[in-house]
C-alpha cells in the first residue's frame, strides 16, 4: 500500500461547503460562482512549467518518483488473468536487472480481474485499483454502477476509479452527479476513490474546474483526467487546472486530495513536466504517490530506459526492458 | 518525500564570444573612440565583462557626418524594395546568432536567459522582419503617396532591453529611408556593438547605422547635434524633459518613451489563477525593470485577501539567481545604482506605513539582487504608489467600485500601460475606454508585437513605436 493521505480526512465537509451541497440550486450557484479560467493564460502558464530544465540528480530523483506514482494499467476487452499476473510481476519489480527500482503505486484493472490482481500482488505493497461504474462511458443504471463498485471492493481492491456521468454534467444536472459520486464513496468503504472527469468530453476549462470541485465536494480522494479511451486525454493545462483545484481545496478545508492525469503521457520528458506542475502549482508536498499518480501503460517503459541511461550514459535498446504486459 | 531541487542548468557563457575590448561602430568600421573607455560589468557577479570605447564630441560629429553622407548618397535614394532586402537580412542574422546574442544580453544586463532567449531576441528579429515589409509599401501607410524620410535619426536607448530597444529605433528608421546614430546605455553597450557586426555581414552601406557607446553626455551631444533631424529617446522622464527642452524650437522631430506606473486592475469576476500569473509577469518580468511594468496592483476589496494569498504563494516560488541558469525566473538588477534606488524606495514604503512582504527565496551572495517584494496597505499618497521604482516591487491598493478603480488607475502622472482582469467583455471594454494609457491589456500583460503601436500619455512620453502608427515618427508627413 502507498502511504496514507497526509492530512486528516474527517469525511465531513466544513459548514460553508456542506451548505452549498444542500440542493441542486445552491450547488449550481456555487459551481458557477467559481472564478473563471482564462484559456490563453492557463495554457501559457502550462507552457512555462514545461520549460524547467531537469537533469542529473534532479532527473534521477524525478524518474524514481514517477515510477513510484505509476498506476500500471490494462483496460482492454481482451484482458485475461494471465495478462494481469504478468502486469503484477512487473509492478512488483519493474526492472529485473535493477532491483533498486521502486515498485509502482498500483495495478489498475477491470473489476472482474481485481481478485486476480489482489492475489498476484499480495504482500508487495502495490495497490490494486479497479475501474467501476460502467467504465468508460458511465452509462448504466445507478444500481449497476454501485454493484460494480461493490464487486471491486469485495475482491479486495484498495482503490476504485470511477467515471462521472458526463451526460448529466453537461446537461447541468450537477446534483445527480454529486449524489452518485457520494453514494459510490460510501460503497468504497476504506478503498480510495478516484473520480474520472473525462476532461476531453467536458470541452471547456470552466467545466473542468466545476467538475473538479463537484468531485471533491462529493468525497473523491483523487480527481483524474481521463479514461484513456477519449482524445484528448490528459494535457498539461488540464492537469495544472486540477492541481489548482486541489490546492484551493486544501486551503479551504485543510485536507489534501490527489490528482491523476491519465492517457497520453508516454515519455519521461512528459512526466517531468507534470512533476514540475505538481511541485509549482499544488506544492512539493504533493510529490508523493498518495497525492499524485500517472495513469499510463507505456510511460513506465520509457522511465526505465531513461533510468538506465542515467546510470550507463547510453540509451539501451528496447528489448533490455520487459515489455508492458 | 517532498524535497526536489532542480539541478542548476546554466547556459555556457562561452556562447557569447565575449571579448576583452569592444570598439565603436562608425561609418561601417569599428574604431577607437576619443572618449575615456568604460568598463561594463556583469550585474550577476559585479565583475568586469569588457572594456568599451566611448565617443567624444568629435566622434559624434564624425558619426553624424557619416550618417548624413549615407543618407544623401546611398540609403535615402535607394528604392524601398532594396532597403527591405537589407532589413530582412539583418532579421535573419539576428535569428542565426540568436543564442549568442541572448547569452551576451544576459551577461551584460542580468536578465534571465529564458527571457533574453524567448522574448528579447525573437521580438527584436520580429521588428526587423515587420519593418522590412513596410520598406516598399510606405505609400500605402496612410501618409500620402510618397512619404519622404527625415534624414539622420538619433536613437538613445535604455539598459533594460538593450537589443530590443535598438530594434525599435533602428528598424523603422531604416525602413523609412533614414540613417541612424545610436547611443546605447552606458551599462549595456555590448549587444549594440555586436549588432554593428551584423550590419557589416548584411553588407549594409557604411554610415547607415552608427553606434556610439558612452554615458549620458554623449547622448546629450548627439541629440543636440545640429545635423540630426529626428530624435527618438527611451528612458527616464527626467532625461526626456531635458531633451524636450533642448529640442524646443529646433524643428527636429521627437518621440519620447518614458517612465510608467501602470495599474493592473483585478475585478472580482476575474479568472483569478490567470490574474495571479499576469500580475507576477507584469511586475517581475525583467526584475520589474520595465517601463510598462504593472507596478500598481488595484484589486477589488471583495477578493483582495484571496488574491493576495495566491499571489504570495506564487511569488514565493519564483527562483531568483544566476541569470544564465535556465531555471531562473528573476535575475540580477542591472547596476549597483539601480539596486540602491530600489532599496531607498522600499525603505520609504516601509517608513510611510505600507506593509512589506518579500519572498524568502535565497539570494546569491555576489552581484546585484533584490527579493521579489509586495507592498500591502498602500495608499495613493505614498511614494511607492506614485514613483516609478523600476524594480521587482509591487504596490497593492484596493478599490470597491469600477469607477473607483479607474479613478485610482488614472491618478498618476504617467500613462504608458494598464491591465484589466475580468471575465466580462463589456467591463474590459468599458475600462479600456477610460484608462489613460497607451496600451491596455485585457486578461494578459506585457504582450508585445511589432504590429501593435506602443507609447505613452502625459509623463510617459509621446509618439508611437511599432505598427503603422510607428512609421509616422520617421517620415516627413
Amino acid at each position: 500500500m502507498v502511504e496514507p493521505l497526509d492530512g486528516p480526512r474527517t469525511g465531513a465537509l466544513p459548514p460553508d461547503l456542506a451548505e452549498v451541497t444542500r440542493d441542486e440550486r445552491s450547488l449550481r450557484r456555487f459551481l458557477h460562482g467559481l472564478p473563471g479560467v482564462d484559456q490563453v493564460g492557463l495554457e501559457q502558464r502550462a507552457a512555462g512549467l514545461a520549460t524547467r530544465s531537469i537533469k542529473k540528480d534532479a532527473k534521477a530523483w524525478a524518474i524514481d518518483t514517477a515510477i513510484g506514482m505509476v498506476d500500471l494499467t490494462t483496460l482492454e476487452g481482451a484482458d485475461t488473468e494471465g495478462k494481469v499476473r504478468a502486469l503484477a510481476a512487473k509492478a512488483r519489480r519493474p526492472d529485473a536487472e535493477h532491483p533498486d527500482v521502486p515498485p509502482v503505486a498500483a495495478v489498475c484493472v477491470y473489476p472482474d480481474l481485481a481478485a486476480t490482481a489482489v492475489a498476484a500482488l499480495a504482500g508487495s505493497g502495490v495497490g490494486v485499483a479497479s475501474v467501476a461504474t460502467a467504465f468508460p462511458s458511465g452509462r448504466s443504471a445507478r444500481r449497476v454502477k454501485l454493484d460494480e463498485v461493490a464487486l471491486a471492493v469485495s475482491a479486495g481492491a484498495s482503490e476504485v476509479d470511477i467515471v462521472i456521468d458526463r451526460g448529466a454534467f453537461l446537461s447541468g444536472r450537477y446534483g445527480q452527479v454529486f449524489e452518485e459520486v457520494q453514494q459510490v464513496k460510501a460503497a468504497c468503504g476504506d478503498a480510495h476513490l478516484k473520480v474520472i472527469l473525462e476532461t476531453g468530453e467536458l470541452a471547456t476549462y470552466d467545466n473542468v474546474r466545476r467538475a473538479s470541485w463537484l468531485a471533491l465536494l462529493a468525497g473523491g480522494d483523487f480527481i483524474k483526467t481521463s479514461t484513456g479511451k477519449v482524445s484528448p486525454a490528459a494535457t498539461l493545462p488540464v492537469t495544472t487546472l486540477m492541481l489548482q483545484a486541489v490546492r484551493d481545496w486544501r486551503d479551504r478545508t485543510g485536507e489534501p486530495r490527489g490528482v491523476k492525469p491519465a492517457g497520453g503521457i508516454r515519455t519521461t520528458k512528459d512526466a517531468m513536466r507534470y512533476l514540475v506542475a505538481v511541485r509549482e502549482v499544488a506544492g512539493p508536498e504533493w510529490l508523493t504517490p498518495a497525492l499524485f499518480r500517472f495513469g499510463a501503460s507505456s510511460l513506465l517503459g520509457d522511465l526505465l530506459m531513461q533510468r538506465r541511461t542515467q546510470r550507463t550514459g547510453h540509451y539501451a535498446a528496447a528489448h533490455h526492458v520487459a515489455v508492458d504486459a | 518525500m517532498s524535497g526536489w531541487e532542480y539541478a542548476p542548468a546554466p547556459e555556457s557563457a562561452a556562447v557569447a564570444n565575449l571579448r576583452d575590448r569592444y570598439r565603436m561602430f562608425v561609418d561601417g568600421e569599428f574604431t577607437d573612440g576619443a572618449g575615456t573607455p568604460l568598463t561594463t560589468l556583469n550585474p550577476a557577479t559585479g565583475e568586469p565583462l569588457a572594456e568599451v570605447a566611448t565617443a567624444a564630441q568629435s566622434d559624434v560629429d564624425t558619426a553624424v557626418r557619416a550618417a548624413r553622407r549615407a543618407f544623401e548618397r546611398t540609403w535615402g535614394p535607394m528604392p524601398g524594395a532594396e532597403r527591405a532586402k537589407y532589413l530582412f537580412r539583418i532579421a535573419r542574422l539576428i535569428q542565426e546568432r540568436g543564442r549568442e546574442l541572448a547569452v551576451l544580453e544576459t551577461l551584460d544586463n542580468g536578465k534571465p536567459i529564458k527571457e533574453a532567449r524567448d522574448s528579447d531576441i525573437p521580438t527584436a528579429a520580429a521588428h526587423f522582419f515587420h519593418h522590412a515589409g513596410w520598406a516598399d509599401k510606405l505609400g500605402y501607410a496612410g501618409y500620402g503617396p510618397e512619404p519622404r524620410p527625415l534624414g539622420v535619426a538619433a536613437g538613445v536607448i535604455p539598459w533594460n532591453f538593450p537589443l530590443l530597444m535598438l530594434a525599435w529605433k533602428i528598424a523603422p528608421a531604416l525602413a523609412c529611408g533614414n540613417t541612424v546614430v545610436l547611443k546605447p546605455a552606458e551599462t549595456t553597450p555590448l549587444s549594440a556593438l555586436v549588432f554593428g557586426e551584423l550590419c557589416q555581414e548584411a553588407g549594409l552601406p557604411p554610415g547607415v547605422v552608427n553606434v556610439l557607446p558612452g554615458s549620458g553626455d554623449v547622448g546629450a551631444q548627439l541629440v543636440a547635434h545640429p545635423d540630426v533631424d529626428k530624435v527618438a529617446f527611451t528612458g527616464s522622464t527626467a532625461v526626456g524633459k531635458e531633451i524636450q527642452r533642448t529640442l524646443a524650437g529646433t524643428g527636429k522631430k521627437l518621440t519620447l518613451e518614458l517612465g510608467g506606473k501602470a495599474a493592473n486592475i483585478v475585478f472580482d469576476d476575474a479568472p483569478l489563477d490567470q490574474a495571479v500569473e499576469g500580475v507576477v509577469g507584469g511586475i517581475f518580468f525583467n526584475q520589474g525593470q520595465v517601463c510598462c511594468a504593472g507596478s500598481r496592483l488595484l484589486v477589488q476589496e471583495s477578493i483582495a485577501e484571496e488574491l493576495l494569498g495566491k499571489l504570495r504563494s506564487r511569488v514565493e516560488l519564483l527562483r531568483v539567481g544566476d541569470p544564465l541558469d535556465k531555471n531562473t525566473d528573476v535575475g540580477a538588477i542591472n547596476s549597483a545604482e539601480q539596486l540602491a534606488r530600489i532599496t531607498d524606495l522600499v525603505a520609504a514604503g516601509e517608513a510611510e506605513g505600507a506593509t512589506r512582504w518579500s519572498s524568502s527565496c535565497p539570494l546569491p551572495e555576489r552581484g546585484f539582487f533584490f527579493s521579489p517584494t509586495v507592498f500591502g496597505d498602500v495608499q495613493q499618497s505614498m511614494r511607492v504608489a506614485r514613483e516609478e521604482i523600476f524594480g521587482p516591487v509591487l504596490s497593492v491598493l484596493t478599490f470597491r467600485t469600477p469607477d473607483e478603480a479607474i479613478a485610482k488607475a488614472n491618478n498618476t502622472p504617467y500613462g504608458l500601460s494598464a491591465g484589466v482582469w475580468t471575465e466580462k467583455g463589456s467591463r474590459a471594454l468599458w475600462a479600456a475606454q477610460r484608462l489613460r494609457a497607451g496600451v491596455v491589456w485585457a486578461n494578459t500583460f506585457n504582450r508585445f508585437d511589432p504590429t501593435a503601436p506602443f507609447g505613452g500619455y502625459r509623463e510617459s512620453g509621446f509618439g508611437r513605436e511599432g505598427g503603422r502608427a510607428g512609421l509616422e515618427a520617421y517620415l516627413d508627413v
